[in-house]
This record gives structure tokens, sequence and C-alpha cells, in this order.
């Protein structure tokens, strides 16, 4: 049993390559996955790809699918480089019945905007993504869900601001934000720079160069600004180094706040002790009591079918991503069938459903992720969908979660959305979006 | 300028000093491959990778200290061999090129087997030594990075002491200083060779372990070769001496303008300032600062 | 009259043989400009033959600097890096139509080559070959760091402008494929009038004893800056048919050391000092590993995850490599070669 479930997504993979595959037999449901489960970002990779697959075999073992109808995937290993993306991309789109593609890199996402938006099919970017890919009337098939980049960084501000005793407090404070030297690490500046001035305190960005080993001068220049906080924006081992040298350089570790990737287990671990007492954002909270976590484990792993091939990750941070991924891509195919009807969707009307994936706190207690992620609202206009984050703190073993769900800032930082998306209207020759296209939509 | 801030500088400096030999650590393991077989072996950065996750997943395993070493040990040493047999030998007398290209090859086998063997997932490493800093009038030094150090100038004594005072070590530098007198004479290549790769091999471990202390032994612990080719560039190729003394003066370089002269430009200039360094030396010594003089061609 | 049919007469074969010699590439050409715009699918063109055109053109530009003028570099994907986003700007701030801004991007990926090649009128050998690597790392470094290159582009990773040639639209797969082949064929027939001119002579003579060289009255100096500014021009234009045709989205990640080593490798294993060999390697980097994985994944799919089926293949990859250089020193091209002759000889036998 278990092997043959292994083997299926095979089956399918060699069907669709000796082309005997012409349309979707049952009514099924298709997730292309473009995993990375080698190479610098093989611990994120492995996590997230496979809580996605876990929840979609939970899905599929004790609902027998949505409304009935399966879930189906298939992986190409990407590395996280553009151009295998693109290749996986391009050898995965003719498979009949694909709901989404969540690419979880940038720089794949990217490269398959024009592509996905002529297939009309969603590309789900959670977490992280292009920042004015919020906006949903200038994109109509990218989601960022639940927090883009700035959202992110209004929040961590704002839970600085809550430490502190308020907004006001943040008057005179002083942050230091190290950054990974890529585009990544820099799409934050601006924005930091517009809350330093808003609430007053004082800020310096300091650049780590890739890969990050080495932060020697960095904690220098650190040590000799005196901040009272230090946000760490990190990727990969850049982070581990930056608590390491913390440490080193005398700096108070419960004074450095964790983004949003650099907020795993695997950030952490390599720095032992130095880890211990260090804050990270998240919009999901790690562990495994939530019951929907509890049910993955008890119908997916005790069966001997769980992706993960270390048990210990159950619950982990990447892990618990994938599973709120999995929750948000399954819910906006149901969204989409009540509209549409219990059968295999296009692309088109998943979007839809995804334009209308909104969860309440309610609703994801019934899916039994209450406290894992708090809600979405996404709208044809706003597509991060309003998700709120919490921050967690490490103790040497695991992450505890140590404030309220946070709001973000969302109508400060709507205005600047508005203005990069429509600049990227204007340069590519898009018509803006109205209320009256989201319902347009191509079906079968 | 007044004395915090030239503390400041001295401690930037001496910061930069500490990193630097690691830099130089790791360069050895190239110094003694290319000196013997004028081979760049860019797989010195996999050999890293390698040996630092097999030590590392031995002692998860449950082996002690001790154990975890001397199987790693073995293991580079079959390395070694392994190496010899099946790129040295078949490709003797090719180009220099060829040969770096096959250590690229070579590379990719030792990242995947690495990987293959032990898994993707980051490991702790914990070497046991303190990573608290002490003061010392006023500046911090990292109680690491000068154990670190200490490491590697014993590694660097143990290293000159084999090649002054062994046969094994005459043989190395009879190779080195002319490979064809040296085979005439009726010195066995082969062994050689295996015994310089495994020695590098050796090398690598120390560097692992060490920067593997540092970073968490991961995928990433390969890429410390980028900082590593700036100092032979500058050190020259072949001389060990060179690589530290290189290691020095790049790494305090290196963090004194990322403080200094990077807020002009904006920072983040270390990955390519050392590579500046670098060459502006060698317009001046076209060889490094220790480097033999030859002409090579491809 | 005699005579002449004599005259005639001997100089025939030698024509019949060029233009037999001269029949595999007008069967290249023909399947390249008319079977495959007419038959192949999407992800022949989109994964594998847009690449394996740029892959193609920079590894002709580096095997005119490391083949023929015997120079090594490892920085080649900087200058990739240099002519994607020196072709945006020039599109995006002067309005040049495609063609012109692709050669100023030509003329400035030149400028940036010659900057980092006058260390090769000091340095030889791998002091010489690591020293590119600054060009590498600081190209990479500035086009991050200074946003205006990207256009102040909020994540540094910019979409590329849709290409079209006088009013004519080529965005489409098969139009993307046209523009990049087009300039691909322009370009290798450009280097092989180049390499087998004076200026061939010159660069030969350079690699293959310098000091000889300057007796015979060969301008050194000159030769290795040309190689270096013609070689990155070249590579810069890759660099504008890998951002503009293949990926259509331009940061500065895509253009990092493994793709300078990737570059190398297909001039190395497609044999040095050849133009049919940048194909030839080029061929083999982007097809064989999804051979491979298709291989692979018939193989263990099912049994093994795909990371570990992508590790199977990297330990495959690099054994293949040993291999070949033990095997074939000379690269792809020698091995057509001897092919070719083995053909020819039963029938002159």
């Amino acid at each position: 049993m278990s092997f043959f479930k292994r083997i299926a997504p095979a089956l399918l993979a060699a069907t669709i390559l000796t082309g005997g595959f012409t349309t979707a037999q049952a009514d099924e449901q298709h997730f292309p996955l473009q995993s990375y489960r080698v190479g610098p970002y093989a611990a994120g990779g492995t996590g997230f790809f496979g809580g996605f697959i876990d929840y979609l075999n939970l899905i599929n073992t004790r609902d027998g699918g949505v409304n009935g109808v399966k879930l189906t995937w298939s992986e190409g290993e990407t590395e996280y480089e553009v151009e295998k993306g693109v290749e996986v991309y391009q050898r995965l789109k003719s498979n009949p019945g694909i709901a989404a593609w969540n690419p979880l890199s940038v720089g794949i996402a990217y490269a398959m905007i024009d592509g996905i938006t002529a297939d009309k099919v969603p590309l789900i970017t959670i977490n992280h993504g292009r920042t004015d890919t919020t906006d949903g009337r200038v994109f109509p098939y990218v989601f960022p869900l639940l927090l883009n980049p700035y959202s992110e960084t209004s929040g961590i501000v704002n839970y600085i601001a809550s430490k502190e005793g308020g907004p006001d407090a943040l008057k005179g404070k002083k942050i230091v934000v190290l950054y990974h030297g890529s585009p990544y690490g820099k799409e934050t500046i601006p924005i930091y720079d517009l809350l330093a001035q808003k609430y007053g305190f004082e800020l310096t960005q300091i650049e780590v160069p890739h890969p990050g080993n080495e932060q020697g001068a960095q904690w220098l220049q650190i040590r000799r600004e005196r901040p009272d906080y230090v946000v760490l924006r990190g990727w990969g081992v850049m982070n581990p180094v930056a608590l390491t040298t913390a440490q080193r350089n005398g700096f108070p570790v419960d004074h450095i706040i964790g983004n949003v990737w650099s907020n795993s287990e695997e950030d952490v671990t390599p720095a032992g002790d130095a880890a211990i007492g260090y804050t990270a954002i998240t919009t999901q909270a790690s562990g495994k009591e939530y019951p929907v976590l509890q049910e993955i484990i008890k119908t997916v792993y005790d069966a001997g079918q769980g992706n993960l091939s270390d048990p210990q990750r159950i619950g982990s941070v990447y892990h618990n991503l994938g599973i709120v991924n999995g929750i948000l891509n399954v819910e906006a195919v149901r969204i989409a069938q009540e509209k549409f009807g219990h059968r295999t969707l296009t692309g088109d009307e998943v979007r839809w459903g995804f334009e209308h994936l909104q969860l309440s706190p309610e609703r994801v207690k019934e899916l039994g992720a209450e406290n894992l992620f708090h809600s979405i609202n996404v709208t044809w206009q706003n597509h991060e969908g309003e998700g709120y984050v919490t921050f967690q703190q490490w103790d040497g073993k695991k992450w505890n979660v140590v404030s309220d769900w946070i709001a973000p800032d969302w109508s400060l930082l709507r205005p600047i959305i508005e203005k990069s998306s429509e600049a990227y209207a204007a340069e590519k020759g898009i018509t803006i979006r109205t209320q009256a296209d989201v319902d347009e939509v191509v079906g079968q | 300028m007044d004395w915090f801030t030239f503390l400041f500088a001295v401690e930037v400096a001496i910061g930069g000093l500490l990193s630097g030999v690691m830099y130089a650590l790791v360069a050895i393991g190239f110094v003694l491959i290319y000196k013997t077989s004028g081979v760049l072996n860019f797989a010195q950065g996999a050999m890293v990778l390698f040996a630092a996750l097999t030590f590392v997943s031995l002692t998860e395993m449950g082996l002690p200290f001790a154990g975890a070493l001397v199987l790693t040990l073995l293991a580079m040493t079959l390395l070694g061999i392994t190496v010899e047999r099946a790129v040295l030998r078949p490709l003797a007398n090719r180009s220099p090129m060829t040969l770096f290209m096959a250590t690229l090859g070579l590379s990719y086998i030792l990242e995947g087997l690495a990987q293959l063997l032990w898994g993707t997932q980051v490991h702790r490493l914990d070497l046991g030594i303190s990573n608290d800093p002490f003061e010392v009038a006023g500046i911090f030094i990292s109680t690491f990075d000068l154990v670190a150090a200490a490491i590697a100038g014993a590694m660097v004594a143990v290293l000159t002491a084999f090649f002054r005072f062994t046969r094994t070590g005459l043989a190395f530098r009879a190779v080195a200083d002319d490979q064809f007198a040296a085979l005439a004479v009726g010195l066995r290549l082969d062994r050689i060779w295996i015994a310089v790769w495994t020695a590098a091999g050796v090398v690598a471990l120390v560097a692992g372990l060490l920067w593997g202390a540092r970073l968490g032994v991961q995928f990433s612990l390969s890429l410390v070769v980028l900082k590593a080719l700036p100092v032979l560039v500058l050190g020259g190729f072949d001389s060990v001496l060179g690589a530290i003394v290189a290691g020095l003066l790049i790494g305090a370089t290196e963090k004194l303008a990322e403080v200094y002269l990077g807020p002009f430009v904006g920072g983040g200039i270390e990955g390519w300032f050392a590579y500046a360094v670098a060459l502006v030396v060698l317009l001046v010594r076209p060889s490094g600062l220790f480097g033999q003089k030859l002409v090579e061609r491809f | 009259m005699s005579l002449v049919t004599e005259f005639s007469a001997t100089p025939l074969p030698p024509r019949e043989n060029r233009l037999l010699a001269a029949l595999p590439l007008v069967v290249i050409l023909a399947v390249a400009y008319l079977a495959v715009p007419l038959l192949a699918n999407e992800y022949l063109i989109e994964a594998i033959l847009l690449p394996f055109l740029a892959l193609s053109l920079a590894g002709l530009g580096l095997n005119l600097l490391t083949g023929y003028a015997g120079q090594v570099s490892l920085g080649s994907a900087a200058f990739m890096a240099v002519g994607a986003f020196a072709a945006f700007n020039f599109d995006l701030r002067l309005g040049l139509p495609l063609p012109a801004s692709m050669l100023l991007a030509a003329v400035a990926a030149a400028a940036i080559g010659l900057v980092f090649g006058l260390p090769s009128l000091r340095l030889r050998g791998f002091y010489l070959a690591v020293s590119t690597l600054a060009a590498q790392f600081f190209v990479q470094w500035a086009l991050n760091k200074f946003g205006w290159f990207s256009n102040g582009s909020a994540s540094g990773i910019i979409a590329a402008p849709a290409i079209g040639i006088a009013g004519l639209p080529l965005s489409g797969p098969v139009g993307r494929y046209l523009f990049a082949l087009v300039t691909v064929t322009a370009i290798t027939f450009l280097l092989h009038r180049i390499v087998n001119g004076p200026q061939g002579v010159n660069l030969i003579a350079v690699r293959d004893n310098e000091t000889a060289a300057r007796v015979i009255g060969v301008p050194v100096l000159r030769t290795k800056l040309f190689a270096f500014a013609l070689s990155s021009a070249i590579i810069g234009i890759a660099g504008v048919i890998w951002a503009f045709a293949y990926l259509r989205t331009v940061e500065p990640a895509g253009f990092n050391l493994d793709r300078s080593f990737q570059i190398l490798f297909i001039v190395i294993i497609g044999g040095l000092a050849t133009i049919r060999g940048a194909f030839l390697g080029a061929g083999l980097i982007v097809v064989f590993p999804l051979v491979l994985s298709r291989l692979t994944g018939l193989f263990f799919d099912g049994v093994a995850d795909p990371g570990t089926i992508e590790l199977l293949e990297r330990i495959a990859l690099g054994t293949v490599i040993i291999l070949f250089l033990i095997a074939e020193p000379s690269g792809l091209s020698a091995i057509l070669s001897r092919l070719k002759r083995r053909l020819a000889a039963p029938r002159a036998g």
C-alpha cells in the first residue's frame, strides 16, 4: 500500500512523459511541485514541501479528496535554481487539472509570472515574493498569501513597540537591521526608513555579503552603535553565524529579532547556546499540538506515508508552513468548487477560489488549525489577505510563542504597494482590473 | 583620533587577523596539493564539507570524539587513495586546466556523496570551546577564535616538522622541487600523491571542524573556499608560509575596509575586497608574496 | 580546350568535398531554422533550446579567450550579467530598438572585460584565473548594491521587456527562439572569420608562446586585451539572450560563480579552440542532466525521493566529467572529427 502510494506520482509522471496521458480520467486536482531537497536550502525545501504533501495526503486519505476530487502532485527538483525551476515548470505545466503553483522561491516565481498569467493558473508565494503582487488589480494570478515583505517589516516594528510599551516608546530607540546582501535582503530598506521616520527611532542598516559566513566586521559596527534591537533579515548560513558572532561580541541575544526567513530550527540549532532567547517573527506557530498535526501524525505518519524522512521534524517551522500552505490551497479549491461544482477545476476557477479565500478564526478552528495560524482574508484587490503574525522565542530545544497575534499596519503600506504595481502596469501595458473582471472565469 | 576610536580600530584589526587564520586554514589544504602535484584542487571545499559532515554524523550516532576522529581520518585516507587511483593517475601529465576541471567534477561527487550518506540536514557541531569573549584593556577578544588560531598554529607546526624531519616529508619536498628528478632517483610518485591528498584531507577535517563549529555543518561549508582563494593568490599557490601571512593580511584589511570604507559605498564589500587587495599586490609581485616564479601555460 | 577541362577537372573533387563538408552545416541550419519553429513544442524551446543557445554563445566567447588566446577566466557569468543589465538599461532609458541596445550592451561588456583583462598583462595561469573571480564578485555586488541598475526595483529582480524587432513582436517561444538563433548564427560566422584570419593567428601565437610571438612581431598586449574585450562582448550578448529570450527576468543571482564554471565546462568538454566545441559542450551540459534525471527518475522514482535522485545525478555528472577528461582530452569536438574520419574512410578506400 505504502509503496503503491509512493509510486503513484511516479507512474503519473511516467505516463505524462510517454505522452499517454490525454485527459484526466477521474476527477483529480493536480499540484505540480518545484521542490528543492538538495543544495544550500535543502532544509527549508524538505520541510515545506514535506508539510504540503503531508496535508494533501491527509485530505485524500481522511476525506477521499476535496468533495470526492482526489488531489495529486508531481515533483521536480530545482535546487533553488531559477533555470531548473523554469525547466520543471515547462515539463509539468501540461499536466491536466493543475490547481496552482507553489515554488517557494522568489527567483523562480518571477520567471513564471508571464507564463502562468498566460496559462491562467494561480501562483502562490506564501510569506514571500514580490510585494506589489499583493495588488490583485494588476497581478490577477499571483498570491503572496499571509505575509509580504513589507507587512513583515511593519509586524516586526509593531512587536518591538509592544515590547517597549507602545509606539510612542520607540522614539529615540536605536535599531540596527542586519540584512543579507541580495535583492531579497535589500527589499525592505525603504520600509524600515519609512517606519523610522514615522516612529522616530534611530535606524542603521548594515549589509552582510552573501553567503554570510563571516560577520566579524558587521558585529563590531553593531557593538559600536550600541543599538536597543538588532533585526536579522537573514538567509541560510547567515543566521547561525549572526547569533554566534553576536555572542562573541557580547550582544544580548534576546534583543535580536529574526525575520520570516530567519525563524526556523535550522537557523538556530547550529548556533547552539548562542541562540537561546532569540526571537523571530512567524505567521504559523510551530509544534505538533494542533489537531490538524495530530491527524497528520495519525493518518499519514502512522501509516508510513509521511513525507519527512526524519519524524523529529514534524511540527517544525517549515513543516508547519507547508501544512498551512496546504490548508490555504485546499480551501481555495473547496471555495471554488462551491461556485463551479464538485469536479476538476480549471486554473482560472481556482484563481477565483483564491480571490475569495476568507477563513475566519472560527473556520480556521474547524480546520483543526486554531493558533497554528490566525486567519486570512483574501479579496480580488488584496492578494495577501491580511495575515497576522506572532513571535516565537527559542529555548534551546523548541520555539515558544511569546506574543499575541499582531496585525501589521496594512493601510500605511497599501499606497506604497499600489504605486509600485501601477508603475509596473504602466510599464507592461496592463489594464487595471475591475470587479467585473473577477467573475469572468475561463471554465472547462 | 581619540582613545576610544583607536581601541575600536585595534579591535577590528585583531578580529580581522583571527578571521584571517581561519582563511589560511582552508588555504593550506590547497597549498599542499598544489605544491606537490601542480593541481589547483577546487574540491578542497567539498572535502571540508565531507570531512565535517562525516565527523558530526558519526558523533551523532553515539561515537566518542576520538573514535569519530579516527574513523573520519580513515575515510579521508581512503578518499586520498581513491583520488590518486581514479583521477590523478589516469590524468598524469595532462594540462593543469584539465586537472582543475577534474577536481571540479570531484567536488560534485563529494558533495553528492556526503549528502547522500549523511543527509541534507543542518547539524550542530560543539567542540566544547567557549564562544564567550574576554576583555583585555577594553578590547573584546573571542576565546573561540583564539583557540582556533592556536589549533591552526599547532597544525602548521606539525606540518612543518613533518616536511623537515621525516623521510616522507623530504620526499614531498623533492617532488615539489622537481618531479622528474624525484622520479629519476626512484621516489614513488603515486605513494607521495596518496600521502599528500590524505594530508590535505586532514587539513580539510581540521578546517571543517573549526568552521563547522562556527557555521553549523551544512552545505554552505563548502563555500569557505571562496574566502581561501584570494589568500592563495596573494600568498602564492605553493607556499604554506605565504598562505598564513596572506591570510592574516587579507583578514585584517578586509575587516578594516568593511568598517571604514564600507559606509562610503554602502557596505558589503568583503566579498570582492580581498580579491582587490590580492590584485594590487600581484601587479607588483606576479607570483604572490611567497610563490615561486613559474611560467605556466594551459 | 583540353587545358581548360584539365584545369577544371582537377579542382572539381575538392569543391565537391567542400560541398560535402558543408552539407552537415546546411542540414543543421535547415533543421534549426525550418524544422524547429514548425515542429518543436514549447518544452523543447523553452527548457532546452533557449538555454542551449545562450550557453553556446557564452561558450563561444570564453573559447575565444581560453581556447584561442590561452587566458583562463572564471568570471564569465559576470560579463553575462553586465550584458543583460546594460541591455535592460539601454532599452529602458534610451528606448533604443533591441539590436541597438544589444550592440551597446556588447560594448559595455567589452569595456568591463578590458578592465578586468588588465591583470592578464602581468599574471599567468591560475593566478590570472583566480584574479578573474574579482570580476565575478565585484559585478554581482555592484548590480546588487546600486538600485539604479535595476531601475529601483524593490526586489532587485526585473522583468525583461517583451522583445521585438522593427515592430515585429517576438515574445512568443518561437519568436524568442528565432531571435536567439539569428543572433547566435551571426556571431558564430563573425567569430569563424576572426579566428581564421590574421587576428586568430596572433591569438594562437600568444597562447602557444608569448615570447616567440613577441619576437615575430605579434603585438602581445594588444592581442590579449583584444581577446578579453571581444570575448566579454560575446558573453555579454549571451547574457542578453539568457535574460531577454530565455528566462525573461534579470537578476544578479542568476549570474553566479556556478554559471561561470558551467561555461568553463562547456569549453573544456566541447573542445578548446574549436567553434563547434562550444555547441557540443553546451548541448552536453544542458541535455545531459535532463536525460539523466529522466533515467534516474524512471528507475528510482517512488523508491527514492527527488532529493536523493538529484544527489545521484550530481554524483553521476561529476563522474562523467572526470571520465570524459580521462578518455577524451581534446573534447567532444575531437570525437566528432574521429567519427567523421571513420565514416569517410570506407568511402575513400
